[in-house]
């Protein structure tokens, strides 16, 4: 059982939803990218998502895209990624996912990937022009090498997929909230309880909502109302990170407060 | 046949898309396949292509060409002839009537060099669709009055600007407009690429093309050609000149792509010459990237060839070797491009002229009895300002 599978129950078992942040590696720098996965481990993250950059995210909206850009100005590769998880792995145990496209992957070899995330401490993969259709070859090292494959629901998936995928699937769903790209939004999907509610019918498998959750109140909403396992917080970090260095103040200690006010969201209330 | 029921030309093609996607992409494969099997669609495309785009274009002997390079008897299938000026409305004809069924009142294209752009407009004028065009912040500059034209038929441009600020990020707007809209939208892709049903079906819509010329050189010198020649992009065109020929084993197949400023020279589209194999936009294909799996940047004198995929079709013909692809530069482009219009008084698009140039290079190698088809995919109006700046005149 990986990290991930286990965080998860865990929380489960103590009322809980698992609170997992989004960042780019290698934005503004690998460096800080380190630094700030330890604080948010201090400030009580549950699992940290690392995105690896494309040049062409075509399923993320500005925020990620100008991180992505940014990262790849230093040439952050997969390498890069898996060195750092690897030196995290002395310091810490929380569960870090990896988020990332199809050609990357493919480019560094599905299965040197899926065993390099292995023995570097990866605990599961989103690679989000994957579908479990053309993810046979990645799916078979992914359970070989004990990294979770996450895939996705989305409002858009047909009841049928929500079966196959979810038998696809294994650390956690990864539903996504509302159909468009990534990126903060004011306010949650109206439908959202409904599409969480369907896909829990047709899969046992723990739920992360994600896209578009930026405040406290959306994680209670979908802690308490929708009913998910977890939560997925991208683009309203990245843009606090960047907000911070424009305001010269220490991204470190924003996002530290940050999460820790996010987390505190996601205790159910009893 | 191919594709497989999932997309496949052997490795290639299939649908690497986000799970949002995946819906819609079925919605269309079944749309489709009824509309194919319906009497009522084949008749009505028929008729559009026919009485408003104007086919079956002219398959044109090139007499002075021919003397000119004194080899093969070079024909020209005339697509700069059709409505709108090239043959991406034979696609998006098809397109639009499947957005009238499948009820989606708006639909969005990406665009090069604008000659797509332009034909979705149209047909979303005809139908009455709201029309929205992705292009590239460099590609509005240099194919300005393509923008200008979209924006009379009533469609709104949007200006990319990230990333290269060309086709492939036009694309990457598109499907993040499809992805966000993708209930009440279709999007019209313009050449071969994309997730499957995409370079099916954009091949099947421009396969007219190959039928057309097939029957016209049969009835014109009761044989078939040695060589067809087509420029390719995502290669939409060169498909649909090849497809029908596939099978006629003594019929070569070249595809000409983007040298740009040389093969070596790291400034270049070609995709086919000089890529290797990846993932972009949907499908496994070749791609111009680095070790990395980043997309390169890419540079072609002509915008609608200027993008590091291509349709992965041609990966697969390139790999059975039922087809060759070669690189000419921009300079041979440029020369090609003179030559139509002194020789034939037909000025060319600057896509169309590469496919030229290398006629110019092939054609005196090969006796006079044999033949070569090649594609006069547009016409070079929308050319005349690059080619005015790069004349200095």
């Amino acid at each position: 059982m990986t990290r991930l599978s286990k965080s998860l129950e865990d929380l489960g078992r103590n009322n809980e939803a698992a609170l997992i942040c989004f960042i780019t590696a290698g934005d503004p720098d690998i460096g800080m990218t380190e630094q700030l996965v330890v604080e948010m481990d201090r400030a009580g993250v549950d699992a940290i998502e690392l995105g690896i950059p494309f040049t062409d995210p075509l399923a993320d909206g500005k925020t990620i895209q100008e991180a992505s850009e940014r990262a790849l100005a230093h040439t952050i590769t997969i390498d890069t990624v898996l060195s750092s998880v690897k030196k995290l792995r002395k310091t810490t145990d929380v569960p870090i996912v990896l988020m990332t496209y199809c050609n990357p992957v493919m480019q560094y070899g599905i299965e040197r990937f899926a065993s390099q995330c292995g023995r570097s401490g990866v605990d599961g993969v989103i690679i989000t022009d994957l579908p479990p259709e053309e993810g046979g070859e990645w799916i078979k090292h992914a359970r070989k090498n004990e990294v979770n494959t996450i895939f996705l629901l989305s409002p858009t998936s047909t009841e049928e997929r929500m079966e196959s995928v979810g038998r696809q699937a294994t650390g956690f769903i990864y539903c996504v909230a509302r159909i468009g790209v990534t990126g903060a939004q004011q306010s949650l999907p109206t439908d959202l309880k409904q599409l969480v509610r369907k896909i829990r019918q047709r899969t046992d498998k723990p739920i992360g909502v994600g896209f578009g959750i930026s405040q406290p109140e959306h994680i209670r909403s979908i802690v308490n109302d929708v009913g998910a396992d977890a939560v997925i917080v991208g683009s309203a970090l990245i843009n606090l990170i960047q907000d911070s260095l424009k305001a010269g103040k220490d991204p470190l200690e924003v996002i530290s407060k940050r999460v820790a006010q996010l987390k505190k969201a996601t205790r159910r209330n009893g | 046949m191919l594709p497989d029921k999932s997309g496949h030309f052997g490795e290639f093609g299939g649908q690497y898309v986000p799970e949002t996607l995946m819906y819609p992409l079925q919605e269309l494969i079944d749309e489709y396949a009824r509309a194919r099997r319906d009497p009522a669609f084949r008749a009505e495309l028929r008729e559009l292509l026919a009485d408003y785009a104007g086919r079956p274009t002219p398959l044109y002997f090139a007499r002075s060409l021919t003397a000119r390079l004194g080899g093969a008897k070079i024909y020209l299938k005339r697509e700069d002839l059709l409505h709108t000026g090239a043959h991406k409305l034979n696609n998006t004809l098809g397109q639009a009537l499947l957005a009238k069924r499948m009820k989606k009142p708006r639909v969005i294209a990406e665009t090069g060099a604008g000659q797509h752009g332009v034909a979705t407009a149209t047909a979303a004028a005809l139908f009455r669709f709201e029309c929205e065009v992705y292009m590239g912040e460099e590609d509005t500059v240099r194919q300005a009055l393509n923008v200008f034209r979209m924006e009379l038929l009533g469609a709104r441009v949007v200006t990319v600007t990230a990333g290269s600020r060309t086709l492939k990020d036009a694309m990457n707007e598109a499907f993040r407009d499809w992805v966000t809209n993708v209930r009440h939208t279709h999007y019209i892709i313009g050449s071969v690429a994309g997730a499957h049903p995409y370079p099916m079906m954009v091949r099947d819509f421009q396969s007219i093309i190959g039928k057309e010329a097939r029957r016209q050189i049969l009835k014109k010198e009761a044989r078939l050609p040695d060589v067809l020649v087509a420029c390719v992009g995502g290669g939409s065109n060169a498909m649909g000149l090849f497809y029908p020929f596939v099978r006629d084993e003594g019929t070569k197949m070249i595809g000409v792509e983007a040298a740009g400023h040389g093969l070596n020279s790291g400034a270049h589209a070609a995709t086919l010459v000089k890529g290797s194999k990846g993932v972009l936009h949907g499908a496994l294909s070749y791609l111009l990237q680095d070790k990395d799996g980043q997309i390169l940047p890419t540079h072609s004198i002509s915008a609608g060839l200027d993008y590091p995929g291509v349709g992965p079709e041609h990966s697969f013909l390139k790999e059975t070797g039922r087809a060759m692809y070669v690189g000419i530069s921009d300079k041979e482009a440029m020369r090609g491009f003179s030559l139509l219009c002194e020789t034939e008084g037909i000025i060319p698009a600057l896509e169309s002229a590469h496919a030229v140039a290398y006629a110019a290079k092939l054609a005196p190698k090969m006796s006079k009895d044999q033949i070569m088809v090649v594609n006069l995919s547009g016409r070079g109006d929308k050319d005349v300002d690059t080619v005015r700046k790069v004349l200095g005149k």
